[in-house]
């Protein structure tokens, strides 16, 4: 068997033409492909090392940006738990000689500025006066310290707090002063246990109380978490147990999200005007807006997640580094390939395409591994710790992984080139003779 | 401009005309050939000696379109590849050269079969796998088509670069020293190799130093200081396969390699 008798050689015609001479389809791209891919696959361990920046930098990204999403969404929720459309008015600090005493310190704001609040604001819906202070609540040997808050029978819908059994105040509870008390989950477990805590009756500093409700658990830690708190008559609390004749605060319900400005102009002009101030002195009162303390959240978590997902986005950039490192290195070691390459006919577009195309892989198996373990740790971070997890609010949505994917790739490309136009301007006689 | 045209009317494969090369090295200009005429015509078998700095190897470079010349032309096929672009010639060396170095410079890590392939992919020819094939099965490898680089003896490592550069059907196989890394029998055999497939019409050009293997060409060209300086025939040019029956005889190096020389050059 020889070559000529399987293949006849062809007596080539008398070529006259520099395109007769060369003419043909050269390297396809499935086969640029291929080479790139047998490159890689002959260095399994090194290619897994490239990879390694780029998986590291790209499920950085993801679990980086679903923890600053997801600690966003649960301030979100917190805040939204304290109560939608509402607004808490304060009287403003007292000054006395330059000395601040401060916020709620001014004895200003009284129980018949909400009176005057609801009647004379269209915009308000309802409005709770309210007064609060520590006690001790006591049933039979079990008792607590915790906080005793008065407030108007509307303080349970406008804070949010569901009552699951028995009922809240009345105005009626509210003009005779009762003695009447609805209790947060956590402290009716403390002096109830598994008992009927509903018509039973509390020692509240000293006085008899009668529990006419419970507040829904909530089951959050917060401060002021509505679960570690008793709730009685304002009345009753200004009166009876704390013996002041001022409000600490009032909350005050606007009609919708979008009357709250309105709401919050509408009472501070009718407070001041109860109080007699004069139209050039500044009002009495502080208004805190539950969309300022959502915005200002949002910026915070919004400034968060920046941060995390820059930082994340530096190690991906190092990974891209770490991908032009090793490329240039392995140029370099492979200088007599890309000179063997060259001599049996590789063009320099075919090297470029070997090389950028390996880059190009790395980055690309490298952002999709990473993107499957981004995803793996964010959701096992979400698991609560005590099922493995870390108990950590992740939220993994599709933003962050495609940004940090296509970055990747982008990594990959722009890394790549120097060392692939490097390999593909080497000269093949230098690159044959390299040792 | 046509260059010389031989008696059956055919002209020459390479046609070389008043070719230099000089290199620029800031302070100095090194004339590295200075006007070489040379003529190699189809089916020749030819061997370029000289001592190293003679310019044999930058001839060779320029007549494997790896480099290109300072002044004069160059003729491959009856066209002037002098003022050839990178890409060009690379195409050039793909179609129409089949290089077999000293260091075999195969691909590592990969297989015979697939280094045989290369110049195809490059080309983008078809019939890859059983050309490849062939042309292994040309040179005695047609059993060692999975074996690697390291998996290989150094003749068998040079013979799939003999097959490398058979695949393309090349106008011309360029050998710079491929008995130099060789023992005297691997050698040998690949010498009666290129004798056979000169017989069979190959051109095969040969740079080398050593005068037992330059004698088994039929023309001999020297080079020194950069000119040539001798064109001689060999009247009785040594025959390889008779040298190979001469060489005393080691079973255990018969064993493996005579069956496969022998179907690849019978």
């Amino acid at each position: 068997m020889s070559v000529t008798q399987t293949r006849p050689a062809v007596e080539p015609s008398l070529a006259h033409s520099i395109d007769h001479m060369i003419a043909g389809p050269g390297m396809g791209i499935a086969e640029a492909v291929r080479v790139a891919l047998e490159g890689l696959v002959a260095n399994k361990l090194r290619s897994f090392l490239t990879m390694l920046g780029i998986i590291i930098g790209v499920s950085a990204v993801i679990v980086m940006v679903s923890l600053g999403q997801g600690v966003a969404k649960a301030t979100q929720e917190q805040i939204e738990k304290l109560g939608t459309n509402v607004l808490t008015v304060r009287p403003d600090s007292q000054q006395q000689g330059g000395v601040n005493f401060g916020l709620g310190t001014m004895q200003t704001l009284k129980l018949a500025d909400a009176e005057t609040v609801l009647r004379s604001c269209p915009a308000v819906k309802a409005v709770s006066p309210e007064y609060g202070g520590r006690g001790t609540v006591k049933f039979q040997d079990q008792n607590t310290v915790t906080r005793v808050q008065g407030a108007g029978p509307d303080y349970f819908s406008i804070r949010n707090q569901p009552i699951a059994q028995g009922k809240g105040f009345t105005q009626d509870d509210m003009e005779r002063k009762a003695k009447v008390v609805v209790l947060g989950d956590n402290v009716r477990q403390t002096l109830f246990g598994n008992i009927q805590a509903v018509g039973k009756y509390i020692k509240l500093n000293g006085q008899s109380f009668l529990v006419i409700g419970v507040v829904a658990p909530r089951g959050d830690s917060g401060w002021r978490s509505p679960d570690d708190q008793v709730t009685i008559p304002v009345t009753t609390a200004m009166v009876r147990v704390f013996g002041v004749d001022y409000l600490d605060t009032m909350s005050v319900q606007a009609k919708s999200p979008d009357q709250m400005t309105e709401a919050q102009d509408e009472l501070v002009a009718a407070l001041s005007r109860a109080h007699k101030l004069r139209p050039t002195d500044p009002p009495d009162v502080r208004v805190f807006n539950q969309a300022d303390l959502t915005e200002s959240a949002t910026q915070q978590t919004n400034f968060l997640t920046m941060l995390l997902a820059g930082i994340a986005l530096v190690s991906l950039i190092v990974g891209g580094i770490g991908i032009m490192n090793i490329m240039l290195v392995s140029v370099t070691e492979r200088t007599r390939e890309i000179g063997i390459r060259k001599a049996i006919g590789a063009r320099r577009r075919d090297i470029l395409y070997q090389f950028l195309i390996e880059s190009t892989t790395l980055s690309l198996v490298g952002g999709l591994i990473g993107v499957a373990l981004g995803i793996g740790v964010a959701v096992w971070m979400a698991v609560p710790s005590d099922r493995g997890g870390l108990g950590f609010p992740t939220l993994v949505s599709l933003p962050p992984i495609v940004v940090s994917f296509v970055f990747s790739a982008v990594v990959g490309v722009v890394f790549g080139v120097y060392p692939a136009v490097k390999a593909s301007t080497l000269n093949p006689i230098e690159a044959l003779r390299y040792e | 401009m046509a260059s010389a045209v031989t008696p059956d009317g055919t002209p020459p494969v390479i046609s070389v005309r008043d070719i230099s090369k000089i290199y620029d090295l800031g302070s100095t200009r090194v004339h590295a050939l200075r006007h070489v005429d040379l003529d190699i015509h189809r089916g020749e078998l030819i061997a370029v000696m000289g001592p190293s700095g003679s310019g044999k190897s930058t001839l060779m470079n320029i007549i494997g379109c790896l480099d290109q010349a300072s002044e004069g032309d160059y003729w491959l096929d009856g066209v002037n590849v002098s003022d050839m672009t990178e890409d060009e010639l690379a195409r050039v060396r793909n179609r129409k050269m089949g290089f077999v170095f000293q260091q075999f410079n195969l691909l590592p890590r990969t297989s015979a079969l697939r280094q045989v392939q290369l110049p195809m992919i490059y080309s983008g020819g078809e019939d890859r796998e059983s050309r490849a094939i062939e042309a292994l099965k040309a040179v005695g490898l047609g059993d060692r088509l999975d074996h690697k680089p390291t998996e290989l003896s150094g003749g068998q490592q040079q013979r799939v670069a003999v097959a490398r550069a058979l695949v393309n059907n090349p106008t011309l196989i360029m050998a710079d020293e491929p008995t130099g890394a060789l023992d005297t029998r691997s050698g040998q055999e690949l010498l009666a190799i290129f004798q056979r497939l000169n017989a069979q019409g190959k051109t095969i050009v040969m740079v080398t130093h050593e005068y037992d293997v330059a004698m088994h060409c039929r023309r001999i060209v020297r080079f020194k200081d950069g000119r040539l300086v001798a064109d001689e025939s060999v009247e009785q040019p040594l025959d390889a396969l008779e040298e190979l029956a001469k060489l005393p005889h080691f079973a255990d190096e018969e064993d493996e390699l005579a069956p496969s020389i022998e179907e690849a050059i019978s």
